[in-house]
């Protein structure tokens, strides 16, 4: 049954990717003073908020793992943290591309840039943490506490263009900004981005979830051999 | 507008979807090692019991 809904998952999210693609490659016009290069954004900011909200539920299953005790939220934290880790890659790599044409330059030590790249190096360091600690309810506790504070470093991310003066561009999400800056059918192309990637995480974090299910399996099973 | 503005914007949707794939990549490596290792053990404890 689970498998069964992991394929349903998998072929809606890829049509909805399709349907998006054509959207925003052939019916959308360019906008007016970035041209072609600003549909890297349907990618950008949606890469963005895919990994926050997986980061952001790593932080809530962390929350449950040490209220429980349940294995099952550790291995749910572990799953989302892993899988919004190639998001926020997605966000930071379409970022350096854009800024190459509109800025002129690939990278600078913007205060966003840098909070999203430490943010990212930080759930980077939160799965190589769970790789060196070998007892699993020492890794489950310093993994949580670890996801827990590091979901800071999103929401700092995330302030940082209001808290510094930065190079990135200003908020443009009509939530934000109460309207104005952005064309509504580009805005909702972005949430309709937002969404198909979600769906693409949920995919993700579900074999990851399998997949971590089956190393717990693997270690039980290695303690059965080693009793014989 | 400048050409390079067009081969950047898919240099960008390259990239995203490169991303992905590379992560689907390691799923399935991770998958495939994982399935190999349970039935490894589960021969050996087979074995170990006889």
């Amino acid at each position: 049954m689970r498998e069964k809904l992991i394929y349903a998952l998998g072929i809606v999210a890829a049509l909805y990717l399709v349907r998006n693609l054509y959207v925003m490659l052939l019916q959308l016009p360019d906008e007016l003073a970035q041209g072609p290069i600003y549909r890297i954004f349907y990618f950008h900011l949606p890469g963005y908020f895919t990994g926050a909200t997986c980061f952001f539920l790593g932080g809530v299953f962390s929350i449950l793992y040490l209220v429980t005790r349940k294995w099952k939220w550790d291995s749910l934290a572990v799953s989302v943290t892993e899988v919004g880790l190639p998001f926020a890659a997605m966000n930071l790599i379409t970022g350096m591309i854009w800024g190459r044409i509109i800025w002129g330059i690939w990278w600078t030590w913007d205060p966003r840039l840098t909070a999203a790249l430490i943010s990212a190096l930080i759930y980077a360091g939160y799965l190589m943490l769970r790789k060196a600690i070998p007892d699993p309810t020492e890794r489950a506790k310093n993994s949580a506490v670890m996801a827990i504070f590091a979901f800071t470093s999103v929401i700092f991310t995330y302030k940082s263009n209001e808290w510094f003066r930065t190079q990135h561009p200003a908020p443009v999400l009509s939530l934000r900004t109460g309207g104005g800056t952005i064309e509504p059918a580009m805005e909702w192309m972005l949430f309709h981005n937002w969404m198909a990637l979600l769906m693409l995480a949920a995919l993700f974090i579900a074999i990851r979830w399998n997949q971590e299910e089956r190393r717990r399996e693997i270690e039980s099973l290695r303690r059965e051999a080693l009793a014989y | 507008m400048d050409e390079r503005n067009f081969t950047y914007m898919f240099y960008g949707l390259a990239a995203a979807w490169t991303t992905i794939v590379l992560y689907v990549l390691t799923l399935v490596t991770r998958e495939n090692k994982l399935k190999t290792e349970v039935e490894t053990l589960k021969n050996l404890i087979k074995e170990r019991k006889v």
